[in-house]
C-alpha cells in the first residue's frame, strides 16, 4: 500500500512536471504578444523593450521554464501580468465559488442520476427504463452552455425563480448546478443501470429473496449499497470533465470562480494565470484519479492495488 | 490501475468472454435497422446531410445576406414567420439559411477531426500494445499525461495558439480527443496480443507486419466503427462549444456554436436565436450517440443479453 502510494505520487508529480512544460510551451508560441498588451497600444519601442526585459521574456525559452519551475517549486506561481497581484492570491480568492459550485454539481449529477439508473434498473426492459435511457443520452448530448441559457431563460427570465446571474445565495447556486450537472446525470445514470443490473443478477440477491425478504428490502438493504459505491467512486474520475464544464457554465451565468479568471486571463494574455489556473485544474484531475484508485480496494476487496 | 467500475458506455471488452468478437461482419446495417433509436438516429443524420449538401438550394437565401427586411424598424431581429421559418439574426440574416449552412461545418470539423483523433488513438493505441517495451511504456505515460489534462483549457491553448480556420479547429480537437480512443486500443490490442492464435501464427513463422494487418488490426475494426461513430457526437459538442466561446469557427463561416454566440447578447428578447441552434446541436449530437450505443450492442458479443 505504501509502496503503490509512493510510485502513484511520483508518477502524479511527473505527469503535473508535463503539463507544465506543454502548457508552458504553448503560450510560448503564442502568437499575441502579452507585452503589447501591458504596455497598451501607445507605448514607445523603447518602453516594450525595457517592459520585455522586466518580465525576464527576452530570454530563450529554457531560461524562461527554469525561472518558472523554480519558482513554482517554491509555490510561488508569480504575478498576474495585467492585474499585478499574485497568481495564488486571485486563484485562493476565486476557489471557494468554483469549489461551491462543483460540489453543487456533483449533487445534482448524483442525485438525477442515480436516481434514474435505479429506477431504470429496477423496471429493466420496460417503457419507463427505455425512456430513461433515452433521457440519459439527451443529457449526454446536450450542449451546457445551451442548457445554461435555456434554463436562464425558462427559469431566471420567463418564470423569475431564480437570480439571472451573480453569486451569492443558495438560490444563485441552483441554475448553474444544475447546468453542469445535467450531462454528467446522464453518465451516472448509465452507469447505474448497469451496475445495478449487474448487482441485481448476482446468487447473494437471489439467496436473499429465497430466504423470504421482501422485494424493497432486498433492493434497499443488499443490492443498493453495492451497485452505488463503485459508481461515487467515479466522481473521482469525473473532476476533469467537471472543470471544463465549469470554464463554459461560469461564462454563461457570470460566476466568479477560476474559470472566469483563466477565460480573462486567455483574452489578455496573462499567462501566469493561465499557467497557474491549469496546472491547479490538473492537480485537482490526478487527485480525483488518486481518490478514485484508492478508494476501489474498500469498495471491492477482490481489486487489489498494484 | 484498476478502474473500479465498468460504465456501461466503457468500449466492448472482447477480452472478457470466451467468444472471439470475429471480424466485421456484413448485415450490421440490416439489424441496425431492427432498432427503433438507432433509425431515428441514422435518421437526423440523413436529414443534417441532405440539409448541409443541398443547402443552397433549400433555402432562398444567401448565408451571409442582410436582408433588408430581415430586422425590424427599431433594427430588432424578427421572431419566426412566413418569409424566415425560424426568424432572423442581429443581422438581418435568415437563422435557418445560417443553420443549414453550419451543418456543413459541423459534420466537417465532425469527420475530419475525429477521424484524424481516430488514425492518432489507433496508431499510439497499436503500437503501445503491440510492441510494448520503452515505446509502448513512453506512449502509455504520454497518454496519462494527456488524460490529466483539462480537455477544455488545452483546446483554448491550441486554439489561441493557432489561427483559427476551419482545418485548425479540427485539428485542435483532434490533438484532444485521441486520448481515449489511445487507451482504448491499447487495452484492447494488450490482450489481442497474450491471444493462441497469435501465438500460432508466431510459430508458424508469420511476419509482426502480416500478424499486425491480417490478424490484429481486423479484430480492432468494431471498436474503431463504435469509437468513430460516438466520437462524432464528441466532436460536434466540443465544436460547439469552442465556437460558443468564440475560439473556434470564425464568423462570418455559420457554425451553430458560432450563431449562439454572435446573438447571446440579445437571447433574452430573441430566444429562438439560442433555441433553434442549440436544438440543431443536440439533435446531431443525439443521434451519433444513438447510433453507436446500437452499433456497440450488435458489434459487441459480450454486452449482448446484459441489455
Amino acid at each position: 500500500m505504501i509502496a503503490y502510494l509512493g510510485r502513484r505520487i511520483v508518477q502524479s508529480v511527473l505527469i503535473l512536471l508535463g503539463i507544465s512544460i506543454i502548457t508552458f510551451a504553448l503560450l510560448y508560441l503564442l502568437p499575441a504578444d502579452p507585452v503589447r498588451q501591458i504596455a497598451g497600444r501607445s507605448a514607445t519601442p523603447a518602453t516594450v523593450e525595457s517592459i520585455r526585459r522586466q518580465l525576464g521574456l527576452d530570454q530563450p525559452f529554457l531560461v524562461q521554464y527554469g525561472r518558472y519551475l523554480w519558482n513554482l517549486l517554491q509555490g510561488d506561481l508569480g504575478r498576474s501580468y495585467i492585474q499585478r497581484s499574485e497568481v495564488s492570491q486571485l486563484i485562493l480568492a476565486r476557489l471557494p465559488a468554483t469549489l461551491l459550485l462543483m460540489v453543487g454539481a456533483i449533487v445534482c449529477e448524483l442525485l438525477i442520476g442515480l436516481t434514474m439508473g435505479l429506477a431504470a434498473a429496477v423496471r429493466r426492459g420496460s417503457r419507463t427504463d427505455n425512456s430513461l435511457m433515452v433521457a440519459s443520452f439527451v443529457g449526454v448530448s446536450a450542449p451546457q452552455f445551451v442548457v445554461g441559457l435555456l434554463l436562464l431563460y425558462i427559469f431566471a427570465v420567463r418564470l423569475g425563480w431564480f437570480p439571472i446571474g451573480g453569486y451569492g445565495t443558495f438560490r444563485h447556486l441552483v441554475l448553474p448546478s444544475l447546468t453542469v450537472g445535467i450531462m454528467g446525470a446522464g453518465w451516472y445514470a448509465r452507469m447505474m443501470r448497469s451496475s445495478m443490473v449487474d448487482v441485481l443478477h448476482q446468487d447473494y440477491i437471489r439467496t436473499a429473496r429465497a430466504k423470504g425478504l421482501g422485494r424493497l428490502k432486498v433492493l434497499v438493504r443488499h443490492a443498493l449499497p453495492n451497485a452505488i459505491l463503485p459508481i461515487v467512486a467515479m466522481v473521482g474520475i469525473d473532476i476533469g470533465i467537471l472543470m471544463g464544464g465549469i470554464v463554459v457554465v461560469e461564462s454563461v451565468f457570470g460566476w466568479p470562480g477560476i474559470g472566469q479568471l483563466v477565460w480573462q486571463a486567455i483574452q489578455r494574455v496573462d499567462i501566469p494565470i493561465i499557467m497557474g489556473v491549469t496546472l491547479v485544474s490538473a492537480l485537482a484531475i490526478v487527485l480525483g484519479n488518486l481518490f478514485a484508485d484508492l478508494v476501489a480496494p474498500f469498495i471491492d476487496p477482490r481489486i487489489k492495488l498494484r | 490501475m484498476t478502474a473500479p467500475a465498468a460504465p456501461d458506455l466503457s468500449p466492448p471488452d472482447f477480452s472478457a468472454g470466451g467468444r472471439s468478437p470475429g471480424r466485421f461482419r456484413p448485415g450490421v446495417l440490416r439489424r441496425l435497422m431492427k432498432r427503433r433509436l438507432a433509425v431515428l438516429g441514422l435518421a437526423v443524420i440523413a436529414v443534417a446531410v441532405l440539409g448541409a449538401a443541398f443547402a443552397p438550394w433549400l433555402t432562398a437565401f444567401g448565408p451571409d445576406e442582410q436582408m433588408f427586411d430581415g430586422l425590424t424598424l427599431s433594427g430588432e431581429p424578427l421572431p419566426p414567420n412566413g418569409t424566415f421559418w425560424l426568424g432572423t439574426d442581429l443581422l438581418g440574416r435568415d437563422l435557418l439559411t445560417r443553420i443549414l449552412y453550419g451543418a456543413r461545418t459541423s459534420l466537417f470539423i465532425g469527420i475530419v477531426a475525429n477521424g484524424t483523433a481516430l488514425v492518432i488513438g489507433t496508431l499510439v493505441g497499436v503500437t503501445a500494445g503491440y510492441f510494448r517495451g520503452w515505446i509502448g511504456g513512453a506512449l502509455m505515460r504520454f497518454t496519462d499525461l494527456m488524460m490529466a489534462f483539462p480537455a477544455l483549457l488545452l483546446a483554448i491553448c491550441l486554439a489561441a495558439v493557432f489561427e483559427p480556420s476551419l482545418w485548425i479547429v479540427a485539428l485542435v480537437i483532434a490533438l484532444v480527443n485521441w486520448v481515449q480512443t489511445a487507451r482504448v486500443m491499447f487495452t484492447q490490442t494488450s490482450s489481442l496480443v497474450e491471444r493462441e492464435f497469435i501465438a500460432a501464427e508466431r510459430t508458424i513463422g508469420a511476419s509482426g507486419a502480416r500478424i499486425l494487418f491480417r490478424h490484429i488490426l481486423p479484430h480492432l475494426v468494431p471498436t474503431i466503427i463504435v469509437w468513430g461513430t460516438l466520437g462524432i457526437s464528441t466532436t460536434v459538442l466540443l465544436e460547439a462549444t469552442l465556437s460558443y466561446l468564440g475560439i473556434g469557427v470564425q464568423p462570418p463561416t455559420p457554425s451553430w456554436g458560432n450563431i449562439i454566440f454572435e446573438n447571446q447578447t440579445y437571447f433574452q428578447a430573441a430566444p429562438w436565436l439560442v433555441f433553434f441552434p442549440g436544438i440543431a446541436i443536440l439533435a446531431l449530437a443525439l443521434a451519433f450517440n444513438l447510433v453507436g450505443d446500437a452499433l456497440r450492442d450488435i458489434l459487441d458479443p459480450t454486452q449482448r443479453g446484459r441489455e
